[in-house]
């Protein structure tokens, strides 16, 4: 289980990116981060792993402390924490198979990394993720040469490969189209079922995470203003993250009575939700 | 015609430079101008005119020395080319050992400490790039004596801070997604090094290399100039001889062997990116 408690970020150019920030989430649970641009999603979920170091409050993930943590404790911490990103963030000169072992560079030493001397069962397990993620035919492929759906899949190979205790997804779709973002987040949400994994997906497609996932947070301006279940998110609701909005709107002849509407915000709503 | 109308109506007016702007401008100009005609004034007065006028007879006479080479003479210059081309390429070779370390404690995204060790990368940058080859070369000969290893060493000197400079710009300008997700993993320094980092610049790498190799066969032909081996050597006694047919024979050796390291750069170069 992760717990967050009163977890505070200022940047050195004063913007409170989190204001004490507690949050809950259970083993197996999959919960969606929502909000609007720079509210503090992307900055909640690197301070969990520590790639942004955070101000104060604390992180417990599964009783160890992440906060209080060297650098080698915490090396070893992050060995238990999968992420995922937006932009893929795979080493795009390396192949499919480099960046799926590199999930693994945690448990190599140095040079065995360096000469890719990778253990036999690292490697039997890569080779099976890739195929769960329906890329077995790629391994040898440059990161670069696959699409953005394919990219995408390799770094959900990557970052389970970890074999991870929690997962950090940040907008795992919003580089992507409808169809393979709906794709990726089954995808997503599957296999965090299949191995009982809690994960928390920052997340901009509003109608997307009410679709697959099991609890939505709203983050306002680093604090939390929603928490509960997909279906109690309604317009009332979206309104206080977001702002104002005519919500129900979801074709063109009903947006088009406030047309000071952010276009983005609408459209991405599909109309069969 | 725009401004003339805007002149007159209350229509907000927009120029792309201030008044005072524009007239600084035009006053810069206009000392450019003027001390441009000084300078060519201070030139003319101290030329004697009379070699000028003189220079196209003389320079058609050393024509008709020099020509046609003297290809006999080839024989004798195989071995200062080899040893030429050997200056080059061991030097550059020796300054890369130097200058890779050198860029990643000049690169502020990597250097142990900004406020300390990398200003000193960066003295040991401009020192190198400060004094040309051919100065080391003059330095070395004194310390170490004539011949090429004093050539090869001040090749690799000069060479270190041309490298080292390139090669930190290219570390400063890599995508940072990739160095988070393998910090993410839970990858030691020297994991993020090897599997963040040095991907992302092989292809400047490689580049500034062969392009530093080419910029040394150039520079390494005249390092017997000044007593530091190589071809330059036989191409300072056949000046001092006056033998033309010898000096145009080297001249055109060194050009087709440029050539051949400007399109092997280029081959090299190609085959990388």
């Amino acid at each position: 289980m992760l717990k967050i408690t009163a977890l505070s970020k200022r940047y050195k150019t004063g913007d409170d990116a989190l204001k004490a920030v507690s949050l809950e989430v259970p083993d197996g649970q999959v919960l969606g981060l929502i909000g609007p641009s720079g509210a503090g999603k992307s900055t909640l979920i690197r301070c969990v792993n520590r790639l942004v170091e955070p101000t104060s409050g604390s992180i417990d993930l599964n009783g160890a402390q992440l906060q209080k943590m060297g650098s080698r404790k915490l090396r070893k911490s992050r060995r238990k924490i999968g992420m995922i990103f937006q932009e893929y963030a795979l080493v795009e000169r390396l192949s499919v198979m480099e960046n799926v072992l590199s999930g693994r560079l945690g448990y190599v030493g140095f040079w065995k990394s360096l000469f890719r001397k990778f253990p036999q069962s690292d490697i039997d397990e890569a080779f099976r993720l890739l195929e769960r993620v329906g890329l077995d035919h790629m391994v040898n492929k440059r990161a670069d040469e696959l699409s953005g759906g394919q990219r995408q899949r390799v770094g959900i190979a990557r970052a389970l490969i970890q074999n991870p205790e929690l997962l950090l997804v940040d907008e795992p779709t919003a580089s992507l189209d409808p169809k393979t973002s709906r794709q990726i987040m089954r995808l997503i949400c599957e296999l965090c079922e299949e191995r009982g994994l809690s994960a928390i997906i920052n997340i901009h497609d509003v109608a997307l995470a009410k679709l697959f996932v099991q609890r939505i947070v709203g983050l306002q301006a680093g604090e939390v203003v929603f928490d509960g279940a997909p279906e109690s998110l309604d317009s009332s609701v979206l309104t206080q993250i977001y702002g104002e909005e005519d919500w129900e709107a979801t074709s063109k002849d009903k947006a088009s009575e406030n047309e000071e509407a952010d276009p983005d915000d609408v459209n991405v709503e599909p109309s069969n939700v | 015609m725009m401004s003339s109308n805007a002149a007159t109506s209350d229509k907000p007016v927009w120029q792309h430079r201030t008044t005072g702007k524009q007239l600084a401008i035009w006053f810069a100009w206009l000392v450019f101008v003027a001390v441009f005609v000084a300078c060519w004034m201070f030139i003319s007065n101290r030329t004697e005119w009379y070699f000028v006028y003189d220079a196209p007879r003389i320079a058609a006479d050393i024509w008709g020395r020099a020509t046609p080479p003297r290809w006999p003479y080839l024989d004798k210059i195989w071995k200062p080319l080899w040893d030429t081309l050997n200056v080059a390429t061991i030097g550059t070779a020796l300054s890369l050992v130097f200058a890779v370390p050198i860029a990643f404690l000049a690169a502020r995204n990597t250097t142990p400490s900004a406020t300390l060790i990398r200003p000193i990368a960066l003295l040991f940058i401009v020192t190198s790039r400060s004094i040309n080859s051919l100065i080391w070369a003059l330095l070395l000969v004194a310390i170490i004596g004539p011949g090429i290893l004093a050539g090869t060493i001040a090749i690799a000197l000069r060479s270190i801070g041309f490298v080292a400079k390139l090669l930190y710009e290219a570390i400063e300008e890599i995508n940072l997604d990739q160095v988070e997700a393998i910090t993410a993993t839970g990858a030691s320094r020297w994991q993020i090094m090897s599997y963040g980092i040095v991907p992302q610049i092989m292809p400047a790498f490689a580049g500034i290399t062969v392009f530093r190799w080419d910029i040394n066969i150039r520079e390494s032909t005249v390092l017997g100039l000044v007593g530091a081996g190589g071809i330059g050597l036989q191409l300072q006694g056949s000046l001092n001889t006056l033998a033309w047919p010898q000096v145009s024979l080297i001249l055109l050796v060194i050009f087709i062997a440029v050539v051949i390291s400007e399109w092997i750069s280029a081959m090299v170069r190609r085959a990388i990116i």
